[in-house]
């Protein structure tokens, strides 16, 4: 129902986004080829028409072919994808892991200098841009210092349809600037929500018996207190991770990172209305994913929820 | 003795680097479309595609036009409409099989056939016929003296190989249509491909049966190709020395790369021109006198120095120098004069001046947006108040040729190197084959006669007195407003020797290592 909806809105918008016939045919073509090619394309039939071959078109996987590189939609999002999800897998793991520890350090070590520092240096991570950031990175790490790629993904092994960066060095080293760059802004997130999370429930009663058990203060932190936080935590990171896959547009164009994200803008400049349309539909279907998955980690973390099921059962 | 042991790993490793294959990494802005080289027209696709395939001539690293795979060529004295071309010999294609006329024959038919972009650059052919192995006539259906220069990009294949991998029409790039040769090749060229990762990455090497082995320098033994589209990386990566040529330096940055160890500028005018156009029929652009007034409100100068940063070439005739029919007396621009540009304004009746909006790309030219924001104070100087409408240039180009604007910024390459180009899309009445880029309403009997004959007069003299009373009727009618022609920045590394080459076009067999 979602997915339908959302391919009728991407349908609507790109009637309007500009015309594709003059890109296509460069300033030498005359008046006749330019109709030549607008019949050729169908973009003389109704609206209706085309939303309904579409829909069924894209029902079996086939979204066209690029109006651009003139391979199959279908084939270009598939070798560009493994890239995007690398990328947006390992800033979320960089996001997660960082703004958790930091999240749980600034509750408990209140008012000490390191995390006065963490608070307000974070502060940076919420108010620039991502287009600064990478660039910023890129000034720091690659032209100053030389220790890191400016761009691209450095060599890739391919295991079968994927391809992947994890297994080389410059593959590795690749990853780091556009990984923070894109997980700069979810840490940042992460800890203030962590923080505050765990701050109120250290005030819980469960807690303080706890503390007056006897039990040791990572006992109380690790098995009582982050299991509580999760589910905050986890809900944030799930809409994130898919905005993250979603959005990876601007930190890809930033370092040329060949991702879906770096695709989806070219198509919007050269008006490849097939990419687009897919493009959207896949952003779509990515999005119900990531929140079903959300959801059903519910039922995993939290006990009461299960129980809820069960109850309601009888 | 450690000392002595350090010394010699140095030097033993230091000589290792150097005895290297001699690569070059390559950026520029945008990627090649297609492999094929019929199926598309444009700048980065014919760059990349001339270092795996050859022409039958092509343009050097000045602009002249040189010998490819033809060696000589000709019209025949008994029949003026056919071109004869001597071909070189002993040259094989990356596959070995061996280049002969047969190929060239295949190769015109194939950049003639439908899917085929490169078509109307042949449009005056009328049949190519092989005389001997070594020999082609091509016949046009009128006279045509400077059909030579519409096959710099007309590139060479083999036919066998054609055969073989069922690519013997051009894919229709339109239709969404792609083929073998989309990504595989078997060109005369100085490098062979080795890998493609479109948007990404493409990786050639040196051809060791290339015919121009001992013509060029080679120094070159393999080429990075990375399109980076960000022009902050792109610079970030030049200067980070991840790689080693860019093409597309932007203005801002010139000084911090000429200013760096290691690297350095290398600037030439770009065969490219700026310029306004006008409405010529309606509305108070109408009147001459308004576009006279309104061509000499333009302060070139400033937009040179301001703008420009002193990257470009202010022109008064949209054609830029390398282009035959160019003077000097023509290229002379008008002094920015106000109050005779206000006198004119009220001669024409308009001295409390109007509206008008100017439809403007914002990411095609160099600088084309601030360009046009500049274009507004000076027009607001004169009492026109303008109001700037930018867009992206998929948005802007079917405006401005569709004729939905009054005032507009475009922008024109001459491939050609002729006047004839520019006045077949820019001057000539718009009809169904000529004048697809003429907007304006411009009409005139006359001159579109004066333009057609240019196609099949075969005295050059005479040819090039049509050309001058062609641009002098265009000077005089002020149809268009012209800026400037571009200037062309490549960054590189200090130890390369590489001419910037006009049109924007490296070709790697001539450079050299320091």
């Amino acid at each position: 129902m979602v997915l339908l909806f959302v391919a009728f809105i991407s349908f609507l918008i790109f009637r309007f986004v500009g015309n594709p016939v003059e890109s296509l045919l460069g300033q030498e073509a005359t008046v006749a080829q330019r109709a030549a090619l607008e019949e050729a394309l169908g973009l003389n039939e109704p609206i209706y028409v085309q939303y309904a071959k579409f829909v069924w078109r894209a029902l079996q996987f086939d979204f066209g072919n690029s109006y651009r590189g003139a391979l199959p939609v279908a084939e270009l999002i598939a070798t560009r994808l493994p890239a995007t999800l690398e990328l947006a897998l390992t800033s979320a793991t960089f996001a997660v892991i960082f703004g958790v520890i930091t999240g749980i350090y600034t509750a408990i070590h209140r008012g000490s200098f390191l995390t006065n520092l963490i608070l307000s240096t974070s502060l940076i991570g919420v108010s620039l841009p991502t287009f600064l950031i990478g660039v910023l990175l890129i000034w720091l790490f690659s032209v100053e210092l030389n220790w890191l790629p400016s761009f691209g993904r450095g060599d890739v092994v391919d295991l079968g349809w994927w391809s992947t960066g994890f297994l080389t060095l410059s593959g590795l080293k690749s990853l780091i600037l556009p990984s923070i760059t894109l997980g700069l802004y979810q840490m940042t997130l992460i800890m203030r929500l962590t923080r505050a999370e765990m701050l109120e429930v250290l005030q819980q009663d469960f807690i303080r018996l706890a503390k007056s058990l006897g039990q040791s203060n990572r006992q109380i932190y690790f098995f009582h207190a982050l299991p509580n936080i999760l589910i905050p935590v986890i809900t944030i990171t799930g809409l994130q991770l898919g905005s993250v896959i979603a959005f990876a547009i601007i930190t890809e164009t930033v370092f040329q990172w060949p991702g879906v994200g770096l695709l989806f803008i070219n198509a919007v400049y050269f008006v490849d209305i097939p990419v687009m349309s897919a493009y959207l539909l896949l952003v779509g279907f990515a999005f119900v994913v990531i929140n079903l998955v959300v959801d059903l980690l519910y039922l995993l973390i939290d006990p009461r929820l299960r129980d809820s099921q069960m109850r309601g059962e009888n | 003795m450690l000392k002595h042991i350090l010394i010699t790993a140095v030097m033993v490793s230091a000589s290792i680097t150097s005895a290297s294959a001699e690569t070059i990494r390559w950026a520029r802005a945008g990627d090649a479309i297609t492999m094929d080289p019929h199926a598309q027209n444009e700048g980065p696709t014919h760059t990349l595609n001339h270092q795996i395939y050859d022409s039958l001539v092509q343009r050097d690293m000045s602009g002249a036009m040189i010998p490819s795979l033809a060696t000589e060529w000709a019209a025949l004295s008994e029949n003026p409409n056919v071109w004869r071309f001597k071909l070189r010999q002993n040259v094989t294609f990356h596959n070995g099989a061996a280049f002969d006329s047969e190929d060239v024959v295949f190769s015109i038919n194939r950049a003639m056939a439908d899917g085929s972009e490169m078509k109307e650059l042949l449009s005056s052919v009328q049949d190519v016929r092989a005389v001997d192995a070594y020999t082609v006539d091509i016949e046009t259906k009128g006279a045509n003296p400077l059909l030579v220069n519409n096959l710099t990009n007309m590139f060479m294949m083999d036919k066998s190989w054609s055969e073989a991998n069922d690519v013997m029409t051009p894919h229709d790039v339109a239709k969404g249509e792609t083929n073998f040769a989309t990504m595989n090749t078997n060109g005369t060229g100085a490098f062979m491909l080795v890998s493609r990762a479109v948007d990404e990455k493409t990786v050639l090497k040196a051809n060791p049966n290339y015919w121009g082995k001992d013509i060029y320098p080679n120094q070159v033994t393999e080429i990075i190709y990375t399109p980076i589209q960000s022009s902050a990386t792109r610079v970030a990566a030049l200067l980070s020395g991840d790689v080693d040529l860019i093409q597309d330096v932007p203005v801002q940055d010139l000084g911090r790369v000429e200013s760096s160890s290691g690297l350095k500028l290398a600037t030439a005018a770009q065969n490219r021109v700026i310029f306004f156009g006008v409405n010529t029929t309606k509305g108070p652009t109408a009147d001459l006198r308004v576009r006279q007034a309104m061509n000499i409100a333009i302060n070139r100068d400033a937009i040179k120095q301001v703008v420009m940063r002193g990257q470009s070439d202010p022109t008064g005739v949209i054609m830029p120098p390398f282009v035959n029919g160019w003077t000097e007396k023509l290229n002379e621009y008008p002094k920015y004069d106000l109050d005779e540009a206000k006198a004119l304004m009220k001669e024409a009746g308009y001295g409390d001046g109007f509206s008008i909006v100017l439809n403007c790309p914002n990411d095609r030219y160099v600088n084309d947006e601030a360009i046009c924001q500049a274009a507004v104070g000076m027009m607001a100087q004169i009492g026109i108040k303008v109001t700037l409408d930018a867009k992206p240039k998929a948005q802007h180009f079917p405006i401005a040729k569709g004729g939905e604007s009054d005032f507009y910024m475009l922008g024109w390459g001459v491939p050609t190197f002729d006047s004839h180009y520019i006045f077949n899309f820019l001057v000539h009445t718009q009809t169904e084959n000529r004048g697809s880029w003429n907007p304006t309403g411009f009409s005139n009997a006359d001159v579109d006669a004066m333009i057609v004959s240019l196609e099949s007069e075969t005295n050059l003299n005479k040819r090039d007195e049509t050309i001058a009373r062609i641009w002098a009727e265009v000077q005089t009618a002020q149809i268009y407003l012209p800026i400037h022609n571009q200037v062309l920045n490549w960054g590189m590394s200090e130890n390369i020797n590489f001419d910037v080459q006009p049109e924007d076009q490296p070709h790697f067999q001539f450079l050299t290592f320091k």
